[in-house]
């Protein structure tokens, strides 16, 4: 039924083109059997350190607008050791997002999770809101490359790395990774960002700055991917904003082979997943393409 | 779904009651507070301390609500310091609320603050006409609140009864709330429609156990560390629901499913734990 968007990126066989994004009900096996059977393509975890990690107090997610989050969950996540019991058993499409503070991180995550029955790995080298685990990484191309390149001796599975807009330029930094072997490139991670509330003269998150996501970074994302595409010939999974299938479909012809999606599930609730996909083929035939690989990088037409 | 109530409103604290020595309620002006259903709740921000989410106390007066918390944590201690004219951020209201249907004989169960919720149901039901049972379970009389505010509520009710327990016996029966259920199940003439209940998971627990057996349906309140509110992070997880998403009202049929409901919670981590059993 789904045949017309479905697609193969990276090696991988996915039913459709929407990947929850990373940070989002992305610790639960339970959670993620859901998100499956709801129509998700693939599910990416929270980001996984070698330690649980408790995040920041509350406020850690601000809505912004009715439309966008700004959010400083601080890395929460339950550490490799519970992560790998609760998905010991995994049979639906996953990724397993990875952070780390050390080379040796990266490598013992890879190491204890590489013959699980799992997807791939995507690296997070760009939370904008804790630090020397996430964009003081990712702004850094050396580390970049050692991290991707540790990885990768470490395991044959397919790597994404989660790009963002910090102080290095994105392109470098993906160009960077694509040479290390990365397989792929998600882009972009949530933006530095703040929310002050002006009755109290007090920043809502309590680490003050946060990452934001939703409607309101789209066209940054966009661009990013554009961008990408002209510059790397590995694979790239769009993200940022996404609220319908229309941007599903921009986020494609800049370049994307896949999306990832996330603020939306806030705002529309858990069951928006076929409604995509349906809107997504309808537009297909509406258009007369036979595959939604025909839209991918349609935006760079001379 | 909750794309209007997401936003922040700061309200100020313009009434705090002292339930007990460590239990009091702020009230607050804000309309769409004022308008939850039984069982919904906010995000409640204390500028720079802490969010939490609370169930939604009722308030007499038009246009308000209040918050009822007990000092614990560092969280709820704060708010439990704060003064009159103090600031809160309140968003929400969330989740879904207790369901009344044609009932004639229902029960009420709580614990401590988990009366709150049941109290805004006694509050919204105005019946006059059904028997009510409310079983208040406390560790100890002090900790006893809320009575004559529920008697305040039934008062035109005639048939309503408030039964209570202690665990050190220091005020009504000694034991758990769970025990006055266990008796009043036993009692074959006594017909039980629906059972209401919020309060420690554990008791709940014991509550869902014997009205299983018997057949009588209920609708808990669970509670969960949240972090969101509005079912994105995943931390309130049990099972494949999420309480803040899902809930935090769920009925019998859904609780015989959770079967985390009683014996495991996610840490602030998201590992998850096992309850203590008692």
């Amino acid at each position: 039924m789904d045949d017309n968007i479905s697609l193969k990126i990276a090696g991988i066989n996915l039913k459709n083109p929407l990947i929850v994004a990373s940070g989002f009900l992305g610790l639960s096996q339970h959670i993620f059997k859901r998100l499956y059977n709801l129509g998700a393509g693939a599910i990416v975890s929270k980001s996984i350190s070698i330690l649980p990690r408790e995040g920041y107090r509350n406020p850690t997610i601000v809505s912004i607008d009715g439309n966008s989050y700004l959010n400083a969950v601080g890395l929460a996540n339950p550490g490799l050791e519970s992560f790998s019991n609760e998905i010991i058993c995994n049979d639906v499409p996953l990724f397993v997002s990875i952070v780390g503070s050390s080379f040796e991180d990266f490598a013992k995550i890879v190491n204890k999770l590489k013959n699980f029955n799992i997807l791939g790995f995507e690296l997070n080298l760009s939370c904008p809101h804790v630090e020397k685990m996430g964009m003081e990484i990712g702004d850094d191309p050396k580390a970049v490359f050692d991290i991707i390149n540790i990885v990768k001796k470490n395991t044959n599975k397919p790597l994404f790395v989660k790009v963002g807009i910090g102080n290095s330029n994105i392109i470098t930094i993906a160009k960077v990774a694509e040479e290390a072997g990365a397989d792929g490139i998600t882009a972009i991670n949530t933006i530095r960002a703040m929310k002050i509330d002006i009755e109290t003269g007090y920043p809502i998150l309590e680490n003050k700055i946060g990452g934001l996501s939703g409607a309101c970074i789209k066209p940054m994302g966009i661009r990013c991917v554009y961008e990408l595409k002209k510059n790397i010939n590995i694979p790239i999974i769009g993200c940022g904003g996404i609220m319908s299938y229309k941007d599903v479909i921009e986020y494609l012809m800049a370049g994307a082979s896949a999306v990832q999606i996330g603020s939306i599930l806030g705002f529309k609730g858990l069951n928006i997943f076929k409604d995509i996909n349906n809107d997504l083929q309808n537009f297909l035939e509406m258009k007369n393409y036979s595959h939604i690989g025909e839209i991918i990088g349609i935006a760079h037409r001379q | 779904m909750h794309t209007d109530n997401n936003s922040n409103r700061i309200v100020t604290i313009e009434t705090i009651v002292e339930e007990t020595p460590s239990v009091k309620t702020f009230f607050f002006k804000d309309k769409l507070s004022s308008l939850s259903m039984a069982g919904q709740f906010l995000m409640v921000w204390i500028p720079r301390i802490e969010e939490l989410p609370l169930s939604v106390m009722i308030s007499h007066k038009q246009d308000f609500a209040a918050v009822t918390i007990r000092k614990h944590g560092y969280g709820s201690s704060s708010l439990f310091n704060l003064k009159k004219g103090d600031k809160l951020g309140i968003r929400g209201p969330y989740g879904n609320y207790f369901v009344f249907k044609e009932y004639k004989n229902i029960v009420l169960i709580g614990g401590g603050t988990g009366l709150v919720p049941l109290v805004r149901l006694l509050y919204q039901l105005k019946q006059e006409k059904i028997e009510i049972t409310i079983i208040i379970g406390s560790k100890t009389k002090d900790e006893i609140f809320f009575v004559d505010l529920i008697n305040k509520i039934l008062e035109n009710n005639e048939t309503y009864k408030i039964l209570i327990s202690t665990e050190d016996g220091s005020f009504g029966k000694k034991g758990y709330p769970s025990d006055i259920l266990d008796e009043m199940i036993l009692d074959k003439n006594k017909k039980i429609d629906m059972i209401y209940t919020c309060g420690p998971e554990l008791m709940m627990k014991k509550i869902f156990d014997g009205a299983f057996k018997k057949d009588i349906p209920v609708q808990a309140s669970l509670e969960r560390y949240m972090k969101c509110g509005i079912g994105i992070c995943s931390s309130c997880c049990i099972n494949d629901k999420l309480v803040c998403y899902d809930g935090t009202i769920f009925n019998n049929e859904q609780l015989e499913k959770l079967s985390e409901f009683g014996f495991n919670y996610r840490d602030k981590s998201g590992r998850l734990q096992q309850y203590n059993s008692v």
